[in-house]
């Protein structure tokens, strides 16, 4: 998929299985969301009134471990439509938080502990419209394949910008984003906050 | 940090007065003191090589690897922090090579552990943490293990939580070496390999141990800490180490009888949570 230069590069935000902080930190990004008002057009996303994943976009920034299957089907369609995905703070690319039940094993036995065995709730596990837990809460790249990472609980709003508008100046370029992702400062990454 | 006196440098080891031995440090010809270590002279002549489990003023362990270096005509990677100049050595300190052992190593002790930064003590203050920010690892490219370990916070002032700790062995070395109490050590081998206190005991079970709390002043992540440390509030101390070696003129091994059986631990005032 290439981007075709006749048109605004299209953009997607995507919250997986997280806390919804690194689009809370995104917010952040202030007057410099004017700026990409100005160049990009944002397709989906918490921040977008669009209910399925769109086709042919440039760059997706997603949020969250995959955790559950509309995770797992949402990080498959990011991936099928897109052409640079981002790996969007900390849940995203380790697990983070989200992950910290993978080590307490069988997640049937942790809904049975928290939906059952508590004494103030109803008794019985939600089956209905809430999806299914996958067996282990998996950061993204163990899912789909990932471009360019983002670390940070959450990322700063700094280092949003500076990679939002490095990557869509790589795409409308039509640079080759893995070399674009290498030569950045190592300073600028850091896992937590 | 409190204000103290900063060690001599080099610091104090088997060597002459004077650096007398040739070596090549990444191009250019230097002079080493003889019987200094690889990692000695680049930090005297401020090259840096990242560290994990090496700390001053305590013995050389060599179990990290993340300071290995590319010594002309050498087949393999020596280690820095165990390598001793010689005369005419050609040593690299960095090569794409290197980076990338680094970066291997850095990403491997985040996937056998469980390292949530975000929600670690030492988030902020952490050796691994900076580690991965200077190496570079952005992400682990290896299936995350997810270990489930024991936290033990039997110890009325400290608490030891086995998810954080690299097996470095700082605090093993410490205990042993400078306070003298030999309260830790690694019990296990390989995916199982743990730090136990005492006979393997609860912490705060073990007899020997004084409290001091060097082991926790000596901690690179957030594996030791002080009961009460919320998130991102652990601020370690290892420079504390090579301070109180240096104060008492050697680690335990080389002090006479005499030295060895004065009032122990007059230095234990400079440590937080020290017991009288």
């Amino acid at each position: 998929m290439t981007t075709s230069s006749s048109r605004r590069p299209r953009v997607a935000t995507a919250w997986l299985a997280g806390c919804s902080g690194c689009h809370m930190s995104f917010l952040d990004l202030d007057e410099a969301l004017f700026d990409l008002a100005e160049r990009a057009d944002v397709v989906f996303g918490p921040l977008a009134d669009a209910k399925v994943f769109p086709t042919d976009v440039d760059l997706t920034l997603v949020e969250g471990a995959v955790t559950n299957t509309d995770n797992l089907e949402l990080a498959q369609a990011i991936r099928a439509n897109t052409q640079v995905v981002v790996s969007f703070g900390d849940c995203a690319v380790t697990g983070n938080i989200t992950a910290l039940r993978n080590a307490l094993g069988d997640p049937s036995e942790l809904l049975q502990r928290v939906y059952v065995e508590h004494p103030d709730l109803a008794g019985v596990v939600p089956t209905e419209v809430v999806p299914d837990l996958l067996p282990k809460a998996l950061p993204l790249h163990e899912v789909i394949g990932v471009d360019v990472y983002l670390p940070g609980c959450p990322p700063s709003a700094a280092r949003i910008k500076t990679a939002l508008f490095a990557l869509l100046d790589a795409i409308e370029a039509g640079e080759d984003i893995a070399t674009v992702a290498a030569a950045r400062e190592p300073g600028d990454l850091r896992f937590g906050n | 940090m409190s204000a103290r006196p900063v060690p001599p440098t080099p610091p104090a080891g088997p060597r002459s007065a004077r650096p007398t031995v040739s070596v090549t440090l990444d191009g250019e010809e230097v002079l080493a003191f003889p019987g200094e270590t690889v990692l000695a002279l680049a930090r005297r002549l401020g090259v840096p090589i990242p560290t994990l489990c090496q700390l001053d003023g305590v013995s050389v362990y060599g179990g990290c690897r993340l300071c290995v270096v590319e010594v002309e005509g050498e087949h393999r990677l020596p280690l820095a922090c165990a390598t001793e100049v010689s005369a005419d050595m050609d040593v690299r300190s960095t090569s794409s090579q290197l980076r990338d052992h680094r970066r291997r190593i850095v990403a491997l002790l985040f996937a056998e552990g469980s390292h949530v930064c975000a929600a670690c003590v030492a988030s902020g203050a952490c050796e691994l943490q900076d580690l991965a920010t200077e190496t570079g690892v952005d992400h682990v490219p290896y299936e995350l293990a997810f270990p489930s370990h024991e936290v033990d916070a039997s110890h009325p002032l400290f608490v030891l939580d086995r998810d954080r700790c690299v097996l470095c062995t700082r605090c093993v070395r410490v205990c042993d070496e400078i306070e003298g109490a030999h309260v830790w050590d690694i019990a296990q081998r390989g995916n199982d390999a743990r730090l136990v206190a005492g006979m393997d005991q609860p912490w705060g079970e073990v007899a020997s141990c004084t409290s001091c709390g060097k082991c926790v002043a000596a901690c690179p992540t957030g594996a030791l800490y002080h009961q009460g440390t919320a998130s991102g509030e652990r601020r370690p101390d290892p420079e504390l180490i090579a301070f109180l070696a240096d104060a008492r003129g050697g680690v335990w091994e080389q002090r006479d009888n005499g030295a060895a059986s004065q009032p122990r631990d007059a230095a234990g005032s400079h440590e937080q949570g020290t017991t009288p």
